[in-house]
C-alpha cells in the first residue's frame, strides 16, 4: 500500500510485534511500525488507542511485554529514557515533563551529560532556539512561562542531544494555529536535516498537511498504514474510529429569543498568583444562541466559568444576570434553581467524583435543583434512590453512555462515556441556560459528535448555551457566534460564519481587532 | 556576661540548625520525614553509649551519625520501598525512637558523660570579642556551618543537587528523564537521619553531657518547623535556628531575672514565633511556590 524509498533502505526504526499488557488488558497488541530516515511519520488514533503506550515503550519509560524494537536494523532493548537518548531518540511529551520550580537552563541540563556546565548549556540552548525559531530565555522560571514556551523548552531539550528520531506526543493540542505553524516549520527543518519525526496526533488536517506516512492504531492494534496526503479526513477518520463518525447537523435558520445570559463589564481579580484576572467582560446570549468562547488554555477560561456558574460568586450582583435576574452574588445552586445548568471541565475530581457511582454523582449535582424529584421527607431530606436510579438510567440512555453494570463507579467509565454522562446530567433538566467548559476535551470522535449534537439540539429547543473550548473545529461545528478570550479579556462576539480560522488564531494570540491588519499578518 | 549568653545561644541553636538542614535535604527530594525527633534521640543515645565505652567523644559523634542514619533507613524502607504513608510512618518513627532510646539508655541514667572539648583555632580566636565566641567552639558547631555552605553549594551549584530538586518538584518527570528517584530519596533520607543523629550527639555530648530520657525535648519538631520557616533554603535555616535559639535562651534568662510573665507563656514563645513567621512567609505565595518541593509527601510508584 505504501511506496517507500526503495526496498533496500533499512528503516531507522522498526517495531515488530510489540505488545504491552496491563493485567489482562492489551494496551498495545502486536504493533508493527517502520519509520524511515528523514520522514515525518504520523501515529494516528483516538484516545486510548495505545499511541502513548507505544511511544513510552520506544522511549524506555515502559517495558514491553513482548516484541522487538529494531534500531538501524539491529535489535535493541531500551531500558531507560537515558538509554533511548544515547541511541538518538528524543521525545517531547504531551503533558510536559518539566520542573516548574527550576529555570529553563536547569530543566535542559537535567537531560544532558552532567559534565557540561550550566552556562554552556544556556549558551547552546539560546543559539539552538534562535536557529530553529524557538525564542527562549534560559534564566526564566518555568512556572512563569506560557504553554507554548514550555513546549519550546521540551523541543530544544530534545534537539540539544542531536537525535536522529524525535517523538512528539500531541504537540499542537496546546498551541494557537500560528504557534502550530511555527512548530511545523521547525519540523520541516528537522526533516531537511535528515532527522525523522514520529508525530502523534488525532488531528487529521495537520497530519495530512505535514506527514509523509501514517500508521493508524485502534484498540491497541495497527489498523493500517497510508500516505495521509492521498486520503481525505473522512477516510482517515474511518480508519481511526472503525466506522463512520456521525456528522453534526445544525439548523442554520434558528430563531433567537430573549437575552438569557448577560454579563456587564465584569472584572475579577486573580485569586492565586498563577490565576488570570478577568478584565471588563461583557456578553449577551439569547435563547437559541450558542456562544462559543475560543482561546488558548490559561487565558481566563476557568475564571470566566467560575464567575458564570457561581462557583466563585462576584462582588457586584448586577454584573451577571441570568434570565433577567441579577445573580452575581448567588452561589451555584441558587443559579441552578433559576433554570441554569453548568458542566465544568476536568471530569475526574471536578465534574464527577471518580470513586462514587453514577447515581450518587447525579444526586450531588442536582440534589438542590431537583429536590422534589430526588428527596423526600421534607426537612429530613431522605434520598429517593429509585427516582435517582431511574434518572441515571434515563440519562445513560439519552446520551448512549456505555458502561459495565447498572450503576458503576464514575471512574470506571472511559473518558468519552463519563463526559457524555456529565453533560447529559445537565441536559436531562432541559436547562434554559447551559454553560459548558471544554465539553469534549480528550474525548473520542464518536462521543464528541454526540455531545456536540446534543448542545445544538438544546439551543434549538430554545436554550441559551455558552461553550468554552480550545478546540477550534468544535467551535465552528456548534457555534452561532464566537468570541475569543485572551489574557482575561473577551473580544466582541462575531457571527460564526463571518470568521475564518486564521482570524480567530490571531485573536487568540492576543492580537485584537484594534491593531492594523498588516501588523497582524506579520505575526506568523 | 553578654559573651556568656552568646555562647549559650550557639549551643542551643546548633542542634536545631543541624537537624533542620538534614530534613531540608530530605524534603527537597520530596520526602516528608516527621521522625526527626526520633532519629535525634537515637543519635543522642548512640553517641552517649559509644563515648562511654570508648572514652572518645569523637567516636561518639560517629556513632550518633550512624545511629540516626540507620534509624532513618527503617523509615526509608517503609515509605520508599513499601510505599507506606509518610506522615504516619514519620510519627511512628518518633514514638518508636523515644521508646527505644529509653530502653537502650536505661543503664546510663545518672552516669557521668564526657564533654566534647572545644577546638580553639589559633589567631582567629584572638580576634577581640567575636573571635573567642566563634573560633573556640566544639567540632559540631564548625560542622554545622560547613554543612550550610556545603548543602547550599550542593543544591544550587552541583548537578546531583539539581537532580535532587527535580525529584522533589516532579518525581514522575524525573523518572521519565532516567533519574533514579527511589535511590536518590534513600540517600536524602539517610542524610537527613545522619544530620538528626549528629544533632542528637550534640545534645548528649555538648549541651548536657549525660543521658536523660526524652532529652531531645521537642527539638526535632522545632527543626521540622524550621525547614518551612526557611522556605527550604539553607541559609535561612541558620537565621531561623539562631532566632529560635535566642528566644529559648532569652526565655530562660527572663525567668532567672524574675520578669513578671508566667513561665509557661515564656516557654511557649519559640512556638508562637514559628506561627507568626509562618504566617508572614505564606504571604508571598510566588516565592513559596518556587521553593516548596511540589511532590513533598507524595508516594512514588514507577509505572513500569
Amino acid at each position: 500500500m505504501t511506496v517507500s524509498e526503495g526496498p533496500a533502505a533499512v528503516p531507522l526504526l522498526s517495531v515488530r510485534g510489540l505488545t504491552k499488557l496491563f493485567g489482562n488488558f492489551a494496551a498495545c497488541d502486536a504493533i508493527e511500525l517502520d519509520v524511515a530516515a528523514g520522514e515525518i511519520h504520523a501515529l494516528l488514533g483516538e484516545n486510548g488507542a495505545g499511541k502513548s503506550t507505544l511511544v513510552k515503550m520506544l522511549f524506555g519509560v515502559l517495558e514491553p511485554t513482548a516484541g522487538q524494537i529494531l534500531w538501524n536494523g539491529a535489535p535493541v532493548t531500551i531500558r531507560s529514557p537515558g538509554e533511548a537518548r544515547r541511541r538518538g531518540i528524543g521525545m517531547v511529551f504531551q503533558h510536559f515533563s518539566l520542573f516548574e520550580a527550576l529555570t529553563v537552563a536547569e530543566n535542559i541540563a537535567l537531560s544532558l551529560d552532567p559534565k557540561i556546565s550550566l552556562s554552556r548549556i544556556s549558551d547552546e540552548a539560546a543559539s539552538l532556539s534562535k536557529a530553529y525559531g524557538l525564542p527562549l530565555d534560559p534564566k526564566a522560571h518555568v512556572a512563569d512561562l506560557s504553554v507554548g514556551e514550555r513546549q519550546r523548552i521540551e523541543i530544544v531539550r530534545a534537539l540539544l542531544q542531536n537525535p536522529s528520531l524525535i517523538i512528539l506526543d500531541e504537540p499542537t493540542s496546546v498551541l494557537t494555529p500560528q504557534e502550530a505553524d511555527r512548530l511545523f516549520e521547525t519540523l520541516f527543518k528537522l526533516k531537511d536535516e535528515g532527522r525523522s519525526v514520529l508525530y502523534i496526533s488525532h488531528r487529521l488536517e495537520e497530519v495530512r498537511r505535514i506527514c509523509d506516512r501514517a500508521t493508524v492504531l485502534r484498540h491497541g492494534k495497527v489498523r493500517g498504514a497510508c500516505d495521509p496526503k492521498k486520503e481525505t479526513p473522512a477516510s482517515l477518520a474511518r480508519m481511526m474510529v472503525g466506522s463512520d463518525v456521525a456528522e453534526v447537523h445544525r439548523d442554520e435558520t434558528a430563531k433567537l429569543g430573549d437575552v438569557q445570559i448577560e454579563m456587564d463589564s465584569l472584572s475579577v481579580a486573580a485569586r492565586t498568583p498563577f490565576a488570570v484576572s478577568l478584565k471588563n467582560i461583557s456578553m449577551k446570549v439569547r435563547a437559541g444562541e450558542i456562544l462559543a468562547i475560543a482561546g488558548v488554555a490559561g487565558n481566563g477560561q476557568g475564571e470566566l466559568f467560575d464567575a458564570l456558574s457561581g462557583e466563585y460568586p462576584v462582588a457586584d450582583d448586577n454584573a451577571i444576570r441570568l434570565r433577567g435576574k441579577p445573580v452575581g452574588r448567588l452561589g451555584i445552586n441558587g443559579r441552578r434553581l433559576l433554570g441554569a445548568g453548568f458542566v465544568p471541565e476536568e471530569r475526574h475530581g471536578h465534574a464527577a467524583v471518580a470513586a462514587m457511582p453514577l447515581s450518587d454523582n447525579l444526586l450531588l449535582a442536582r440534589s438542590q435543583s431537583d429536590k422534589r424529584a430526588f428527596l423526600t421527607g421534607g426537612g429530613m431530606s431522605v434520598i429517593r434512590h429509585d427516582a435517582v436510579r431511574s434518572a441515571t438510567r434515563r440519562i445513560c440512555q439519552a446520551m448512549d453512555v456505555r458502561k459495565s453494570g447498572e450503576d458503576p463507579q464514575a471512574g470506571s467509565l472511559s473518558g468519552g462515556n463519563l463526559q457524555k454522562f456529565i453533560v447529559g446530567r445537565e441536559l436531562d433538566r432541559q436547562p434554559a441556560v447551559l454553560v459548558v467548559n471544554q465539553p469534549t476535551w480528550g474525548v473520542d470522535a464518536g462521543a464528541a459528535s454526540h455531545i456536540r449534537q446534543a448542545l445544538i439540539d438544546l439551543a434549538k429547543a430554545g436554550s441559551a448555551v455558552v461553550v468554552i473550548s480550545q478546540d477550534l473545529d468544535e467551535i465552528f461545528e456548534v457555534a452561532t457566534s464566537i468570541a475569543v478570550i485572551s489574557e482575561g479579556r473577551l473580544s466582541k462576539p462575531h457571527a460564526a460564519g463571518a470568521l475564518t480560522l486564521e482570524r480567530i488564531g490571531l485573536m487568540m494570540g492576543g492580537i485584537h481587532e484594534s491593531h492594523s491588519m498588516p501588523e497582524a499578518a506579520d505575526a506568523h | 556576661m553578654f559573651e556568656a549568653i552568646l555562647l549559650t545561644v550557639i549551643t542551643a541553636s546548633t542542634p536545631l540548625v543541624v537537624a533542620a538542614l538534614g530534613e531540608l535535604v530530605a524534603e527537597r527530594s520530596g520526602v516528608l520525614n516527621l521522625g526527626v525527633e526520633g532519629m535525634m534521640i537515637m543519635g543522642a543515645v548512640f553517641a552517649f553509649a559509644a563515648t562511654r565505652y570508648t572514652g572518645s567523644p569523637y567516636i561518639g559523634i560517629l556513632a550518633g551519625i550512624a545511629g540516626g542514619a540507620l534509624f532513618s533507613l527503617l523509615f526509608g524502607f517503609l515509605t520508599l520501598t513499601l510505599v507506606a504513608n509518610q506522615v504516619a510512618t514519620g510519627l511512628a518513627l518518633t514514638i518508636l525512637g523515644l521508646g527505644l532510646s529509653g530502653q537502650i539508655g536505661e543503664s546510663f541514667v545518672g552516669q557521668p558523660g564526657i564533654k566534647l572539648q572545644p577546638i580553639v583555632i589559633p589567631l582567629l580566636s584572638e580576634i577581640p570579642f567575636l573571635g573567642k565566641v566563634l573560633f573556640s567552639q566544639d567540632l559540631i558547631f564548625y560542622l554545622s556551618i560547613a554543612l550550610i555552605i556545603g548543602i547550599h553549594w550542593f543544591l544550587f551549584r552541583s548537578r546531583a543537587g539539581l537532580k535532587l530538586r527535580a525529584i522533589g518538584d516532579n518525581h514522575g518527570s524525573a523518572h521519565a528523564l532516567g533519574i533514579h528517584v527511589i535511590r536518590m530519596r534513600y540517600l536524602a533520607v539517610m542524610f537527613g537521619g545522619a544530620c538528626a543523629g549528629l544533632a542528637g550527639a550534640q545534645l548528649s555530648l555538648v549541651y548536657t553531657p549525660q543521658w536523660v530520657e526524652n532529652m531531645s525535648a521537642g527539638r526535632g519538631w522545632i527543626a521540622l518547623a524550621l525547614v518551612v520557616f526557611a522556605s527550604w533554603r539553607p541559609w535561612r535555616v541558620l537565621a531561623g535556628g539562631y532566632l529560635f535559639g535566642t528566644v529559648t535562651i532569652g526565655q530562660l534568662h527572663a525567668q532567672a531575672f524574675g520578669i513578671g510573665v508566667p513561665t509557661q507563656l515564656l516557654s511557649a514563645l519559640p512556638y508562637a514565633a514559628t506561627i507568626v513567621v509562618l504566617i508572614i512567609i505564606s504571604h508571598n505565595r510566588r516565592t513559596t511556590l518556587i521553593n516548596t518541593p511540589a511532590s513533598l509527601g507524595k508516594p512514588f510508584v514507577p509505572d513500569r
